[in-house]
């Protein structure tokens, strides 16, 4: 791969290299004894790794292909394996935490494998390891394909993929280290989310540069939803973290919000999250791959202008809803339960126009577990969305709300949509940028497939049955109008939905793993055959050389 | 690439291609137009009724003139209004009376069982039985006494607490403290198991009583039969608190035993605590044949 570089790229990337391995030095010495000093070490590995990678082919011979003739996917290539990594390790944490649940001696004795510090392992795992990544990598296909036009240069793709992943190994060691900024989905702490706003900066420069070279006079809904997924989280995130660190070389600091609005910008955060990054994001993975598979239009235009602006406008407004019966004013609770209503009309049309599209094409649902895949994501989007705006209702969210209720709520999203949406999204890429003539196993898929819904199907129906009977217990007085049940009694009530519920994820790991083997097998042993079409607009042949480059 | 029909549905796509993806230009569906007047709709009536948006510095309380805060202080006021002739029961009356009082002995037993689940029975177990290092509540073996009186106190002022009344329970760590050598304790051990009924020889024996009863008895009593005032546990029962194996007597006369329990005065009203006893008696009552 470095050898595709020009020297003078080489000569860059060494450098930022450098760079990042000097920050790595100063962190270990100024923050030595802290975790900080252990992060430093991470990062001159990391950093240091790179360099040794550069230096071995510093002197390769300058690449001759020619780049307009081309897309650039070696970063999209390896995106999409180390987002099957880290959906590997989520998950593999994910039924750990369950296990934890149903059997808390699994803790076996350590701080580090506590049910506290492990969890977000979990979600930083899944969301931003598996879903980021897979994003990334996504989007760097997509943005070429419907532009027409290549990645405007090599470094700055790896820049952004590989700076990434150091921000989600920074932030997922610290937590086993006890650090944390204790916002959810916001954990990591000060120096971590500095680094991520660097490289946030890239992405979103790089997205709009490629934009910039396109070769179609449109620009293709899947960017609209994709930029705004850059955009967005990184308002988000520089708002959120805005804190003031205790000392400059320790990794501990203090949020320069207090008391409810700090429940309050951290919930704007974290709903907002879930829109732009889960929601916004996966969108425009499905905007794309789903009339690719199915060979099908778009039901409608006019329906996506009218959902997209529907979404970005009305997400905005709804982060107080997971603030219900809280110190947050009334008024302000209002406004979050009215506006999440409202959202669901532009949610469904996104859902809808995805069904839709499928019209004429049901026949290949039903033989193609990839498309498959993809259609089971629109009908749990759909799903959890009309879920969402439900328990956005005050008096619903009263009985939902601090119950498992809402973590069956998260999964049939996180799950049943995204995780869906992302696999089927792979299992159309991989043959492509591969250049194979399919998925090494078919059956695979198919195996995969059922292993993957029978598993949501189980967590997601055990965790609403242990949400409600808790969210009742809790509620329900005796005849002398004192409370009857002790918290204890609902923990014992929960147990049974615990096991079953890490046996859901059970059987979603394993899919998982089936998946990643395929695609690695896919790479090594499936036949050869060559994309239809697939280079920038200027050049008029596939470019067979650029792939031997590789 | 010009707008074209598509067959399957007939309707026209925009013209645009992407690498293979076209667009149908289908007109959005009614039903759509008719879920976003409707959920408008219905929003608009919540922000008339309820408080809703910000106007300055302050906001629009709405028709109906709700407010949470208002809400929930008046259904705190309402039950404590709806509580407030029984605690008074509670408070007023002694113990013996509540229990023979029909209705008011099913709201404690209602209501004691939940702060009992909530409060005690993470340490003394859900069914009060205990567990190693924590006692049972509803045997007939007390540290500190089972007198209602008693229980009331222990309940207030804790065990080894930070309540400046606290009792306090210190079986001192005569090994750890180089009081007694490893074979004074390795000695003791038979010995303390034969308070409650083993066999073991008379030299032993002997040598027990004697380190007994210049190390122990002033807690214990000079029979082991336990002293309420220092929490000292009857060792001639075969209730054991931390164990009556070998190793348990010897790592408790070895290491000391300190247990811990919190004083429950500033977290629970008195007409609670009063509750909790009245609820362990009949715990206990129940429980005997
Ligand atoms: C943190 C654990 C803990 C909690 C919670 C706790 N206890 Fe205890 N309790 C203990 C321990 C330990 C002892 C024994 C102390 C000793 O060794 O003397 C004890 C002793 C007692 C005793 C004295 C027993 C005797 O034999 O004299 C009573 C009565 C009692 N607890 C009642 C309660 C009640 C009622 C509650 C709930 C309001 C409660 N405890 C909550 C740990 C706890
Ligand atoms: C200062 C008073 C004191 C002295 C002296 C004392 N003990 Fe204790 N002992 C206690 C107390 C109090 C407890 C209960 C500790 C608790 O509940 O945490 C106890 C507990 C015990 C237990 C545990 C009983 C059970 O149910 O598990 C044994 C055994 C015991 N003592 C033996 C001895 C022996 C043997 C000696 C003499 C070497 C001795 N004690 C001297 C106060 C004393
Ligand atoms: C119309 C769209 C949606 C609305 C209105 C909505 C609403 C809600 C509500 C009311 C909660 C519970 C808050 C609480 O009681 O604590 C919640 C939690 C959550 N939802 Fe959604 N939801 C929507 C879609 C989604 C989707 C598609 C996903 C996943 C991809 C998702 C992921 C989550 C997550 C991760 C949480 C948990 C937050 C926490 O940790 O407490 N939501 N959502």
């Amino acid at each position: 791969m470095i050898s595709r570089l020009t020297s003078g790229e080489r000569s860059i990337a060494l450098m930022l290299a450098s760079t990042g391995a000097l920050i790595g030095v100063l962190m270990g010495a100024f923050g030595s004894g802290d975790p900080m000093g252990v992060h430093g070490w991470i990062v001159l590995a990391f950093c240091g790794a790179l360099i040794l990678v550069i230096g071995n082919n510093f002197y390769d011979p300058e690449p001759s292909e020619d780049r307009t003739l081309s897309y650039y996917d070696d970063p999209t290539k390896a995106g999409l394996i180390i987002a099957l990594s880290w959906a590997v390790v989520g998950m593999g944490m994910g039924v750990w935490v369950a296990c934890q649940l149903a059997w808390p001696d699994f803790r076996f004795e350590n701080a580090w494998s506590s049910f506290g510090r492990i969890r977000p392992v979990h979600t930083t795992g899944i969301i931003f390891g598996f879903g980021g990544n897979a994003l990334i990598a996504t989007s760097f296909h997509i943005m070429q394909r419907t532009s027409r036009a290549r990645i405007p240069d090599q470094v700055a793709p790896w820049f952004v993929l590989l700076g990434y992943n150091l921000f989600c190994l920074i932030a997922v060691s610290g937590y086993l280290m006890g650090v944390t900024q204790s916002k959810e989905y916001a954990e990591p702490e000060w120096y971590a989310d500095i680094w991520l706003v660097v490289v946030w900066v890239s992405y979103f420069t790089l997205y709009v540069r490629t934009l910039a070279r396109r070769n179609e006079p449109h620009i293709y809904v899947a960017n609209w939803y994709y930029l705004a997924f850059i955009l967005v989280m990184a308002v988000l995130h520089v708002v959120n973290n805005l804190a003031l660190p205790a000392s400059f070389s320790g990794a501990k600091s203090y949020s320069v919000f207090g008391g409810v609005q700090d429940a309050m910008t951290q919930w704007w955060y974290g709903h907002n999250a879930v829109a732009f990054f889960l929601t916004s994001g996966f969108l425009g993975m499905l905007y794309y791959f789903l009339p690719k598979r199915a060979e099908r239009p778009i039901y409608s235009y006019r329906l996506s202008i009218l959902s997209f602006w529907g979404i970005t406008f009305f997400y905005i407004w709804v982060g107080s809803h997971h603030l219900h019966y809280t110190a947050l004013p009334h008024w302000v609770q209002t406004l979050g339960m009215t506006f999440s209503i409202m959202l669901l009309v532009p949610s469904w049309a996104s859902a809808g126009n995805a069904l839709m599209t499928l019209n004429g094409a049901w026949n290949k649902v039903r033989d193609d577990a990839a498309l498959r895949f993809m259609m089971i994501a629109a009908v749990f989007y759909g799903l959890s969305t009309f879920e969402g705006s439900f328990l956005a209702i005050r008096p619903v969210n009263g009985l939902s709300h601090y119950t498992d209720w809402t973590v069956g709520h998260v999964h049939a999203g996180a799950m049943g949509w995204v995780a869906f949406i992302t696999f089927g999204s792979i299992y159309t890429l991989a043959p492509i940028l591969w250049k194979r003539a399919g998925m090494y196993s078919a059956k695979a898929v198919e195996w995969h497939f059922w292993f993957a819904l029978a598993g949501t199907v189980i967590y997601v129906f055990a965790m609403w049955n242990s949400g409600i009977t808790q969210g009742l217990m809790w509620r329900t007085y005796n005849e002398s109008g004192t409370l009857k049940y002790p918290f204890i009694d609902t923990v014992v009530a929960m147990r049974p939905y615990y096991i079953a519920r890490a046996f859901g994820g059970l059987l979603f790991l394993s899919g998982a793993c089936i998946g990643f083997w395929n695609v690695v097998m896919t790479i090594r042993r499936a036949p050869l055959k060559e994309p239809e079409r697939d280079y920038p607009m200027n050049s008029e042949e596939p470019q067979v050389a650029a792939v031997a480059g590789k | 690439m010009k707008e074209v029909r598509d067959p399957l549905t007939g309707h026209m796509t925009t013209g645009h291609e992407w690498n293979g993806i076209t667009e149908l230009n289908t007109r959005v569906p009614r039903a759509i137009w008719l879920f976003i007047l409707v959920t408008h709709v219905w929003a608009l009536i919540i922000w008339i009724l309820l408080p809703a948006w910000p106007v300055g510095t302050t906001y629009t309380k709405g028709v109906l003139g709700l407010d949470q805060r208002q809400q929930v202080n008046k259904e705190i006021a309402a039950a404590e209004r709806a509580f407030a002739e029984r605690d008074r029961q509670i408070r007023e009356r002694s113990v013996p009376e509540i229990m023979t009082d029909v209705s008011l002995m099913n709201y404690v037993m209602d209501t004691a069982s939940a702060i009992f689940g909530d409060n005690c029975a993470v340490c003394h177990g859900t069914a009060a039985s205990g567990g190693p290092g924590y006692p049972s509540l509803i045997d007939t073996d007390w540290l500190w006494g089972g007198d209602t009186d008693q229980i009331m106190e222990t309940l207030r002022v804790g065990i080894n607490s930070q309540h400046p009344d606290t009792r306090h329970a210190q079986m001192p760590a005569f090994g750890r403290l180089g009081v007694l050598s490893g074979r004074d304790v390795r000695l003791l051990v038979p010995y303390v198991k034969s308070l409650s009924g083993s066999d073991i020889p008379a030299e032993v024996r002997a040598a027990g009583e004697d380190l007994f009863s210049r190390n122990c008895s002033s807690c214990h009593g000079a029979d082991g039969m336990g002293r309420l005032q220092a929490g000292a546990p009857n060792l001639t029962d075969d209730v054991w608190l931390y164990g009556g194996g070998d190793n348990d007597i010897f790592y408790t006369i070895w290491d000391g035993r300190q247990g811990w329990m919190p004083a429950w005065q500033a977290r629970l009203s008195d007409e609670d605590r009063k509750m909790l006893v009245i609820y362990l008696q009949e715990l206990a009552d129940g429980e005997r044949p």
